[in-house]
């Protein structure tokens, strides 16, 4: 066996589990680490905040499905992580976050730039570890990435002490996990997976409800066959955009708090809600006690705590949101008759969806000024074809971006659904646009969430990472202000943000490209500019102040109450 | 309701905070706490007794073994069990009352483990409903201080379920 140093353990484990990127930023308690780092087959990206590197490795993650990695020191550099772990937590991202972390002697000592990063993350980190021995490092990387990546998904943390970092042992990377207190269980019952499928037979108004669990189970494929088979209306959560192609006849859409008329009310008329990898998260159930009020409710996650946390649910499927679909389709598909039988028998159930489809559509009115909607819609009509990959900050232009962008692929959308961050869109693009050098990818941003981590422009400039930022200006932190205008009689405390950075300038100071568009016939024409510069690229569109999202279900209001155009 | 539930864990630093942190984090209520190596060295017991209603407990128990460092987690309150605590308390036994505070301890067969001309030290164990009423019965002499340890729980032996089992008083 050959020894090595924890700093080559860690690189070396980094490259068996198949990193190919990391993104980081260096400091004293993790410069051996990056000593070594150019003799691995691993590129790293420097970004210009930790939080960034997070992001981006999150952005990675979503896009692609595989863990996403970042590299920090500590103290301030492990502090600087936390968003970025609680972002991925509470959207169930695979990470791996390495922190450097003071000598093993000196912990507990208030040492220069310590800090108790294990501590700090246990609430937002799947997991945490801090290494105290280099002998235990190969295990407990093994063990992160596997955390990490299995069953529910979710970030985890190793602290890395700098003598762990120094000080070498024998090196043999483990071949299995022992965990003997996680075993995700994967296989759905099948007694309930049958019981579910006679629920759903006898139903006369079913539906499925879809969050990003289906997207993280790659259930794509396998929910859209047995929504299509079973003649069943789809609607997604914020989360779940992209799992069911929303060019579909069988689509509704988004529902919640800024859901569609048809998908809200479908969800509340429903006698059969199928949940599948979604958490009855408050944003999109409204008032809990009237949400889908008439409905036998079938859950379906790999997480037992998910179910029965926000709502009763009836009958549980306690496994992985592919296998059970696939499960569900075998059963299918040996009661043919059935099946179609079923379809014909709720045909009145989607002709009445099909009226609510043509009642209060998503709509704005274009007028002098350029509307945010009309924007994203352009977005979408240049590039749906390009299987683009759309990320958003936080706020109106991330409603905007969910409601008129027409998804139809998973892992094509990354936006901060639990925890809500801006800031998180441009470097999760960043990470995106690494994972897919070729792909056109796009995040569609506010003027106040962009300032939030706008440093990231140098590194996409540095890596020529030709991302472009869609910055919906509309001089305000719009959300809060739309709150402030509907609920607080319009007074608009803290929210102007009309003192902002001249965007163009900006992004050509950093020597990226920087568009500037004010009238709605230049829209078209600007974006077109912009998707054909293989570069970096920052376009502003000055758009109308005070439009607002709709439709809207005021908070702790049932979601058949929406507040519509 | 008053639950009472056995953890077993991975005897590793930085588990009991995991447990804690969750409870606080969640709002759930911690009434007491006990956690010991088990005669596995690797693994160590905590019985934790808190309250809530049967959803809370559900969730209490699913996000217990959602901690990758969780190896099991019992609901005593579901199983035949029995449970103890122990407590030491210092009650005073000024002139007339010691003999009567002695006849007292006596009867809840506690100890006397430290006594003074002012107060005694008794020690006791037993289950709570014991150790309340304990308590109850020497408060008008005049309790001092109370030391209580968490409460500790096991389940019977299924199997000895029908047949005479020998009851501790
Ligand atoms: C880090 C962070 N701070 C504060 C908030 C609260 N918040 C939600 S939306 C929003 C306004 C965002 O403004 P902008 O980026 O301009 O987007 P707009 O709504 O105008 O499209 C704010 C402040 C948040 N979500 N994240
Ligand atoms: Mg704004």
């Amino acid at each position: 066996m050959v020894k090595k140093t924890g700093a080559q353990i860690v690189l070396q484990s980094m490259q068996i589990e198949g990193v190919k990127a990391v993104f980081g930023y260096p400091g004293g308690a993790v410069i051996h680490l990056y000593d070594e780092l150019p003799n691995y087959k691993i590129k790293h990206y420097l970004v210009r905040h930790e939080q960034a590197a997070v992001h981006a490795a999150d952005g990675y993650a979503r896009a692609t499905g595989e863990v996403g990695v970042a590299l920090v020191t500590s103290g301030p550099g492990a502090t600087n992580t936390v968003t970025g772990l609680a972002t991925a937590y509470m959207d169930s991202i695979p990470l791996v976050v390495f922190t450097g972390q003071v000598p093993t002697a000196l912990i507990g000592n208030d040492a220069f730039q310590e800090a108790d990063i294990v501590g700090i993350t246990r609430p937002c980190t799947k997991h945490n570890y801090l290494v105290k021995d280099v002998k235990d490092l190969p295990r407990i990387i093994k063990e992160a990435f596997h955390i990490a990546r299995s069953g529910r998904p979710g970030p985890v943390l190793v602290d890395l002490p700098k003598d762990v970092l120094v000080g070498s042992t024998n090196f043999e990377y483990p071949e299995t996990v022992n965990l003997r207190g996680y075993n995700p269980t994967y296989e759905g019952h099948p007694g309930q997976l049958r019981k579910a499928v006679r629920a759903i037979l006898k139903s006369k108004r079913p539906i499925f409800y879809v969050g990003g669990g289906a997207v993280l189970a790659n259930a794509a494929e396998q929910l859209t066959e047995l929504a299509v088979r079973m003649q069943i209306p789809v609607t997604t959560t914020l989360m779940g955009l992209g799992a069911f192609p929303e060019n579909n006849e069988l689509s509704l859409g988004m529902l919640g708090m800024h859901g569609t008329y048809r998908a809200n009310m479908a969800v509340t008329e429903s006698d059969v809600l199928v949940a599948i990898g979604a958490r009855f998260d408050d944003r999109v159930t409204g008032r809990i006690d009237e949400f889908a009020p008439g409905a036998k409710i079938i859950h379906i996650d790999i997480d037992p705590t998910s179910i029965s946390k926000n709502v009763k649910v009836d009958i549980p499927i306690v496994g992985d949101v592919k296998d059970v679909l696939t499960k569900m389709l075998v059963i299918v598909n040996e009661m043919n008759e059935e099946v179609s039988e079923f379809a014909r028998a709720h045909g009145d159930w989607l002709a009445k969806i099909a009226k609510w489809k043509d009642m209060h559509r998503l709509d704005y009115i274009q007028e002098e000024v350029i509307k945010p909607q009309f924007v994203v819609e352009k977005i979408c009509q240049l590039t749906r074809d390009l299987n683009p990959i759309i990320s958003t900050e936080v706020g109106q232009n991330q409603m905007w971006a969910a409601q008129f962008y027409e998804f139809t692929q998973p892992r094509t959308w990354l936006t901060s659904g639990g925890l809500g961050t801006m800031g998180y869109g441009f470097p999760a693009a960043l990470g995106a646009q690494v994972a897919f050098p070729d792909r056109l990818v796009i995040d569609i941003a506010g003027d106040g969430s962009i300032q939030m981590n706008i440093q990231e422009l140098a590194t996409v400039v540095q890596y020529q990472l030709p991302v472009k930022v869609i910055i919906l200006n509309n001089g305000y932190l719009g959300m809060v202000r739309q709150w402030q205008e509907l609920f607080f009689r319009k007074h608009y405390s803290a929210t102007d943000m009309s003192v902002a950075p001249n965007f163009v300038k900006l992004a050509e100071a950093y020597g990226a490209v920087g568009l500037r568009a004010t009238k709605p016939k230049e829209v078209e024409p600007t974006l077109k500019k912009a998707f054909e510069i293989n570069r970096p690229v920052f376009v502003e569109f000055v758009v109308a102040r005070e439009e607002n999202v709709y439709p809207m279900v005021p908070a702790g209001e049932p979601i058949s109450k929406m507040l519509l155009v | 309701m008053k639950h009472i539930i056995g953890v077993l864990v991975e005897n590793e630093f930085g588990v009991l905070s995991r447990i804690s942190s969750l409870f606080s984090g969640r709002g759930f209520n911690i009434e007491s706490l006990a956690v010991a190596e088990t005669e596995d060295p690797s693994i160590s017991h905590m019985t934790i007794v808190t309250r809530g209603d049967e959803q809370i407990i559900e969730q209490i128990t699913k996000q217990l073994n959602k901690l990758i460092n969780v190896i099991k987690v019992v609901d005593f309150t579901e199983t035949d069990h029995v449970t103890r605590g122990m407590m030491l308390i210092k009650v005073a036994v000024e002139g007339s009352k010691r003999l009567e505070v002695l006849k007292v301890v006596e009867i809840f067969r506690g100890r006397i483990i430290d006594l003074s001309a002012k107060s005694a030290i008794v020690e006791i164990t037993g289950d709570e409903g014991k150790l309340q009423a304990f308590i109850d019965v020497l408060l008008p002499y005049g309790i001092r201080e109370i030391s209580r340890t968490g409460v500790v729980a096991m389940t019977r032996e299924a199997k000895t379920k029908n047949r005479m089992r020998l009851r501790a008083v």
